[in-house]
């Protein structure tokens, strides 16, 4: 085992059910390593309830996620309480209803995202509250960090404001930034381009793109702008009634029938969205 | 005469409005006030009292009217006169509260500082000092906590009960109390972990009644409602501040004539340093990944877990830490009364610290200062008009939350900014 494992997630007969609801059922589907995958699928065929496994916030009724690091660490994130999934797994998530501290300044929310780090570079607040040269040197580093992704996200010249103030797209930015600065090693978006315009969406492909090469990071993108998941994702899942009805390449599932029958249900235009790809 | 057209219609309809609320008001007031039962001479008679019923509906008539004409005409120019505060400069606020310290210190030696001025002054000093511990749980970090009075009483009682046992100093039990206080405030913390909001307020108000009732019933460490007497004054380096001691005495080691108000001034100044350490304490860790995580966690619990932190360390830590602060005022107390007992620590002196919280503007270390002054310092002031203090109380947090819901003096500032000085340069350039 000299190759580090080419799988980073393996899922694995994973079951959500909620009372009588059964909003995932034995799905399995692995992301590879360095790879954009794409989760798509109708609206409450269980896309969200996946991160929501995966990320710790549900406990899932069966299944086994398990996350192997470069290092060949592994974690079975199944049975890890989500905050450890972030910090110690580095599987970091963006929300489909924008989660940020709406209070605090922009650059703020950055720095927050650096909290792991800081609180060791603090001493638990001992160095920090003395204001030892250790932690300066660390507030300065979290602070260049953040200044980075802010210019990557265009969002420098609003760092000081409140981060509620921002316009929408721009707080899809900075969620995104916030995952960023956590450090991730999956990075899981839900729904980054819902409510943006053709060329926020585009600028957003371009940056995820590059992202993905130059941090060496795995991206889970869950997606209903199907122009956007055919251009960026190496494979896609397509999930209905939470069961996965298809995956592969995005040429392989865009002209898959079951595929284009599950979407057909539901709006048209994604469907020919799917059938066409960016017009 | 367009503008004048737009504006008869709402006062029409306020006419129209208080018209209403009078016939309600006459309706009501028919059995209310509009009949009496007199009992004479030949038995049971209705009285009737029209004119009484005509006033009501007069009153309330007028009243109404008032209030909308108040709502339309006064709002906007208060909003206005309000809107004015928060642009003031964060430079000006921080140079006020240094004045305000510099003040502070200096106050004993003015010529009008007599004792009993000193002595309320200390009693203020002392409910700041709560406010800026509260602020840390309330104003930081979001939890409401009713019941925040309960750690006060546990560092009074700590100082009193491990100074009668151990005979240890007050210094030595200060922080000890602190301590003590601290863990209680992770005690509690745990079983709230869950709770949120209205949920979080009823169960520390369970715990303030909880610590209140068992300092009333266990006689046998607390001596119940009787209370602890004879709890050690404090000493200054071991010099102490009565006229005749044991040991040396402040007047004695430096040779001045003995004054009972010595001890005032003494602890006027030793509340004066420890409510410094908590405004001090507070604003350094708000900049610090402690207290930014608390704030987080007030902004959004799951977006906090979702990078990594651990809910349950951020919220014991905000617990705690708030705890020990009122730890060390509840010593402070217990050494500045000689006596305490639970009365002391009832449900309203809670109230009265959240209210501070509230109305000075949650997370706003001067506008703690100017509630303080306005919640405590005024009923002590006038104390003929005690009766009233409930009464003037409710008016005014109702009128600070219709005036102004975010507090007296609120805004926040950014705990980093990305360029601190093209920053501030940059905002005088439109
Ligand atoms: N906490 C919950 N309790 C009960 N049912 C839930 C819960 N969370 C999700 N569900 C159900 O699971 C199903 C899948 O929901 P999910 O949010 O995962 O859909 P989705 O694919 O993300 O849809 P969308 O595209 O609209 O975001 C839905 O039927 C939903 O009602
Ligand atoms: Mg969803």
């Amino acid at each position: 085992m000299s190759e580090p494992a080419a799988t980073l997630l393996q899922v694995d007969h994973l079951t959500m059910r909620f009372g009588g609801i059964t909003a995932i059922s034995d799905l399995s589907f692995a992301a590879k390593r360095g790879d954009i995958t794409a989760i798509i699928g109708p609206n409450g065929a269980g896309k969200t309830t996946v991160f929501n496994c995966l990320t710790g916030f549900y406990q899932p009724t069966v299944g086994r996620l398990e996350l192997t690091h470069e290092t060949g660490k592994r974690f079975l994130l199944e049975r890890m309480p989500d905050f450890r999934i972030a910090r110690d797994a580095h599987v970091v998530r963006t929300f489909q209803n924008i989660r940020l501290f709406a209070g605090m300044s922009v650059l703020e929310n950055l720095v927050v995202a650096q909290h792991i780090a800081l609180t060791r570079a603090s001493g638990y607040a001992v160095a920090g509250l003395l204001h030892l040269p250790v932690y300066r040197k660390a507030e300065r580093r979290a602070v260049e960090k953040a200044r980075y992704w802010l210019d990557r996200m265009g969002l420098t010249a609003s760092a000081d404001q409140p981060a509620g103030s921002l316009p929408y797209g721009s707080q899809r930015r900075l969620e995104i930034a916030r995952a960023m600065c956590a450090g991730p090693v999956l990075l899981c978006l839900d729904e980054p381009a819902a409510g943006l315009n053709t060329r926020e969406t585009n600028e957003l492909s371009d940056l995820l793109r590059d992202i993905r090469r130059e941090h060496g990071l795995s991206i889970l993108l869950i997606e209903h702008d199907m122009a956007l998941v055919m251009e960026i994702s190496d494979h896609v899942v397509v999930l209905d009634h939470g069961a996965c009805i298809c995956h592969g390449p995005p040429a392989k599932v865009r002209a898959d029938p079951a595929v284009i029958s599950a979407y057909l249900g539901t709006p048209e235009d994604e469907a020919i969205a799917l059938t066409r790809g960016r017009s | 005469m367009a503008a004048a057209d737009r504006q008869r219609p709402p006062f029409v309809a306020m006419l129209r409005d208080s018209a209403l609320a009078a016939v309600v008001a006459a309706l009501l007031a028919v059995p209310l006030l509009g009949v009496r039962l007199v009992d004479n001479a030949s038995g049971l008679t209705l009285d009737r009292r029209l004119p009484l019923v005509l006033y009501a509906a007069a009153a309330v008539f007028a009243g109404r009217l008032l209030l909308s004409l108040a709502g339309r005409y006064l709002a906007p120019s208060l909003r206005g006169m309000t809107a004015s505060l928060p642009g003031m400069p964060r430079n000006s606020l921080v140079i006020f509260g240094w004045v305000l310290v510099a003040a502070a210190l200096l106050l004993p030696w003015m010529p009008f500082a007599e004792r009993n001025l000193i002595d309320k002054l200390t009693l203020i000093l002392i409910y700041v000092m709560l406010g800026w511990g509260l602020n840390i749980v309330v104003g930081l970090a979001g939890l409401l906590d009713l019941g925040y009075v309960a750690f006060y009483a546990i560092g009074a009682y700590a100082y009193a009960l491990l100074s009668m046992h151990f005979g240890l100093s007050f210094w030595i039990c200060l922080p000890l109390a602190g301590l003590i206080a601290a863990m209680f405030g992770i005690a509690l913390g745990f079983p709230v972990l869950r709770l949120r909001g209205d949920y979080l307020a009823i169960v520390t108000l369970g715990f303030g009644e909880i610590i209140r009732v068992v300092l009333l019933n266990w006689q046998a460490v607390t001596n119940g409602p009787n209370g602890i007497t004879g709890i050690e004054r404090p000493t200054l380096f071991g010099l102490s501040f009565s006229r005749a001691a044991d040991g040396p005495t402040f007047a004695g080691f430096f040779g001045i004539e003995y004054a009972p108000a010595q001890r005032v001034y003494f602890l006027y100044y030793l509340i004066l340093a420890l409510a410094m350490l908590t405004t001090l304490f507070a604003q350094r860790i708000r900049r610090l990944p402690t207290g930014r995580a608390w704030e987080a966690l007030r902004e959004d619990e799951i977006a906090c877990r979702s990078l990594g932190m651990n809910p349950v360390t951020v919220k014991l830590s905000a617990f705690a830490i708030g705890a020990s602060f009122a730890g060390l005022a509840g010593s402070f107390f217990a050494t500045r009364q000689g006596f305490i007992s639970p009365e002391s620590f009832s449900f309203i002196e809670s109230a009265t610290i959240l209210a501070i919280v509230v109305l000075g503007g949650m997370g706003s270390q001067i506008g703690i200062v100017l509630a303080a002054v306005l919640l405590v310092g005024l009923p002590e002031w006038f104390r003929d008009l005690a009766e009233y203090r409930m009464l003037v109380f409710g008016g005014a947090m109702v009128l600070i939350m219709l005036w102004r819901p975010q507090g007296l003096l609120s805004r926040r500032e950014p705990t980093v900014l990305l360029d601190p000085k093209p920053a501030s340069a940059e905002a005088t350039v439109p």
